[in-house]
């Protein structure tokens, strides 16, 4: 049988044959089209429909773009330049930049103030975002709100100082006695901090801000996409801690503490967040005395840190919810008590879970705080709707404001989405 | 300026009262400055320009009432205010007086217990059209497709107006203003309709203003004017005098040009107690002789101040109408200084 086959076969191959390339049309570019593009009718039309559409829109915007003006110092004059023809306003900005950025009223020798603020931002985040860097960074993140306040606001150093001194002397006695008891330590470290504050308080002089190194910056002179930043770094990064520990409660065993923070929860989560500022700016200022009134500022964050602590809150407890009960009780088994289980096991896998839903809350809460206009703050879209829109020089100028205000959203959004997908990516231990 | 006032109504019944403890005056001069509501931002009313300045008719009358009070047009602190926080800040004692083209009605001065101090601006409802229309007269608009603010009293009128007239329209309902250009600009509406020093400001922006008519029919009644808390009428009386001397001193020829000669002493006895020369005016306001003087140094008299903000020479280009002196025509009327 083997012989008769080797007698009939006449030719066998003594090499491999040399690798010829693929047909033209099976390679390189000319296949990625039409696999991609035009792989079968109905994809070839919505490809072409696609290719007139960005046609369309290109050949609108570009030239707009292009023929944009930067030197006007009025739209009308803008109109002269331009003679009728498509283009952009860019004046405007050029013009009114400082103002879209800080505000009308922050004075203008100082704007390196929040500039050093948002430098420092960054180096303080970066231990916070990216654990792989040495821990001792930390201690210049925990400085930082005080530095950052002494910057924007200027005034007595010694105000940031005080503060800062309390959280300290809070942090010892919490150390000190809340080992042996959590009640002892919790109560008496408000008390130590209260009791700081207050010595502090009596301690600085009424004039002291008066000639302070950095001038003082009232709270209603701060403006513009700072006050946008301001409000969502200082809301997201106490909302995120608040959120854990409502969503916590929400899941203890101790009916008050739950039924607290499942109101709580309800409530805030029910109520629009333009009522609470309307009540922030508006209903607040029944209740103090016309001259003790707490600082607008601070009531806004108040309301908007609530407000985001409910829906974060909500978020984690998905994740709490995601995790097997077995976690819990392995746990609890290993001997563990209530914040070493929590601390260890349980909040290390929830958060990382919880990740995209916190994330999709920090975004949508900084596109939010633009909500701050309807009660006269000057962000940067009260900015732009309000004294910029409401020149004479400039009024009937919207594309380019807008497109500009839509372009620093889209920066710090993207950037804040980008940074969880790296996050997700490097908390990624193989489950899936 | 015409939203509805239930937010501002619902807080302030009951609490005005309290609030409104007498000696706004006496507040002000202890504290230095003047605190004065105006609005975020309408073009020729009040803005900050691009330095950061408060420039606009109705910031000029909080700088006039800064200046005849404290002596000093620039001891104010303008505290901006939306139609929804005005009356509550107004009614907390947040601010001293409220100077926000704000509708003088009966509801306001009554119900919300403020005190109308005057008008510095006789506004009222007209209509925008595009020249090519042919339209001369607000009563060829039947079947007429209009652009209207919600939820002000700007659509009320329009009804009211085009049903008394026989005729019928098409309403587009929008939001703000802003939105409204864009509308009317785009054809989605042959008319535009809100206040008429709205739509001169709005005209003035357009790319074409010429190409766009205001018909000569002005449906309602809009009284601006600045405001203060009901009870305090010592503090209500400056404010009044204080825009009674600028449209007094346009009557009689006072301007910010001959102000310094005039207040020298001249033969007209009115102009000499106006500007302090003569008479106690200023002590029985409970302030210095020489306010009127001060007050006209802030920014001249009522017809400067027009001039300079929102007159025919800016590019708003509003003209007197019935905003002229009582003497030319208009409603502008100040009770004799004596």
């Amino acid at each position: 049988m083997s012989d008769k086959t080797t007698q009939q076969i006449a030719f066998v191959a003594e090499g491999m044959i040399p690798e010829s390339p693929p047909p033209a049309r099976e390679a390189g570019a000319y296949k990625w089209v039409r696999e991609n593009l035009f792989s079968s009718i109905p994809n070839s039309i919505l490809t072409l429909a696609a290719l007139a559409l960005i046609y369309s829109l290109l050949s609108n915007v570009l030239p707009w773009l292009l023929n944009g003006v930067w030197t006007t110092s009025s739209l009308a004059e803008c109109r002269e330049v331009l003679e009728g023809k498509a283009g952009a306003c860019f004046s405007v900005l050029t013009e009114r930049w400082h103002q879209l950025l800080y505000g009308f009223k922050y004075p203008t020798d100082q704007y390196w103030r929040p500039n050093l603020a948002l430098l420092l931002l960054l180096i303080a985040l970066a231990p916070v975002l990216f654990f792989d860097l040495p821990r001792r960074l930390l201690a210049f993140t925990a400085v930082y709100p005080f530095l950052a306040f002494w910057l924007i606001w200027g005034g007595s150093i010694l105000v940031p100082i005080v503060a800062l001194l309390g959280f300290v002397a809070a942090g010892v006695v919490f150390q000190k006695y809340g080992k042996s008891s959590f009640a002892a330590g919790f109560f008496g470290a408000i008390v130590a901090a209260l009791v700081i504050w207050k010595l502090g308080g009596l301690l600085i002089p009424d004039a002291a801000s008066d000639n302070a190194m950095l001038s003082s910056v009232p709270s209603r002179d701060l403006g513009g996409f700072m006050l946008n930043m301001m409000l969502g770094v200082t809301c997201v990064s106490l909302s995120v801690p608040l959120g854990i520990a409502l969503a916590l409660g929400r899941q203890s065993s101790m009916p008050f503490i739950k039924w607290i923070c499942v109101v709580f929860i309800e409530f805030v989560r029910g109520v629009p967040l333009i009522t609470l500022l309307f009540v922030a700016s508006v209903m607040l200022s029944y209740f103090f005395p016309p001259d003790a009134t707490v600082d607008l500022f601070l009531r806004v964050v108040i309301m908007i840190t609530l407000f985001s602590a409910a829906y974060i809150a909500e978020v984690i407890r998905g994740g709490l919810a995601a995790l097997p009960t077995g976690q819990y009780e392995a746990a609890d088994s290993l001997g563990l008590d209530y914040p070493q289980a929590m601390r260890l096991i349980i909040l290390p896998q929830a958060l990382k879970i919880s990740i995209p839903g916190i994330v999709n809350v920090a975004v949508g809460l900084f596109k939010d705080t633009t909500l701050v206009s309807v009660i006269s703050m000057f962000d940067m879209v009260g900015m732009i709707r309000g004294p910029i829109l409401a020149s004479t020089e400039w009024n009937g100028v919207y594309w380019e404001l807008l497109g500009f205000a839509a372009a620093l959203f889209f920066v710090v959004c993207y950037g804040i989405s980008q940074y969880s997908q790296w996050l997700e990516r490097r908390l990624a231990t193989g489950h899936r | 300026m015409k939203n509805t006032v239930i937010l501002g109504a619902m807080t302030i019944a009951g609490l005005a009262a309290g609030a409104a403890a007498a000696g706004t005056l006496d507040d002000v001069k202890a504290r230095g400055k003047l605190n004065c509501g105006v609005t975020t931002g309408l073009v020729g009313f009040a803005a900050p320009d691009a330095n950061g300045e408060w420039k606009g008719f109705d910031v000029a009358v909080c700088r006039a009432v800064a200046a005849a009070v404290l002596g000093d047009s620039t001891a104010v602190e303008f505290v901006p205010t939306t139609g929804k926080t005005r009356f509550t800040a107004l009614a907390s004692g947040e601010i001293d007086m409220l100077a926000r083209n704000t509708t003088w009605t009966f509801s306001r001065d009554v119900d919300l217990k403020f005190e109308f101090t005057g008008v510095n601006y006789y506004d009222g409802q007209g209509f925008m059209v595009p020249k090519e229309l042919g339209v001369s007269s607000a009563k060829e608009l039947d079947g007429a497709t209009v652009c209207i603010q919600t939820g002000t009293t700007t659509e009320l009128n329009l009804a009211d107006f085009f049903r008394s007239n026989n005729i019928s329209y098409e309403p587009v309902p929008i939001e703000t203003n802003a939105e409204a250009q864009q509308q009317y600009l785009a054809g989605a509406c042959d008319v535009y309709t809100t206040d008429a020093s709205g739509l001169a400001a709005t005209r003035a922006t357009f790319d074409a203003p010429d190409a766009h008519v205001l018909l000569p029919e002005i449906i309602s009644k809009e009284p601006l004017g600045p405001l203060v808390r009901h009870g305090d009428h010592e503090w209500g009386d400056v404010v009044r005098w204080t825009l009674n001397a600028l449209v007094t001193a346009e009557e009689l020829g006072v301007t910010s040009a001959n102000l310094s000669e005039m207040a020298a002493g001249t033969n007209n006895p009115e102009i000499n107690r106006l500007l302090g020369t003569e008479g106690t005016l200023g002590e029985m306001l409970g302030l210095s002789a020489d306010w009127g003087k001060n007050a006209l140094a802030a920014g001249g008299n009522y017809g400067e101040v027009f001039a300079k903000n929102i007159g025919e020479d800016t590019p708003i280009g509003l003209a007197r109408g019935l905003n002229a002196q009582w003497t030319q025509g208009g409603l502008l009327y100040s009770p004799p200084f004596r």
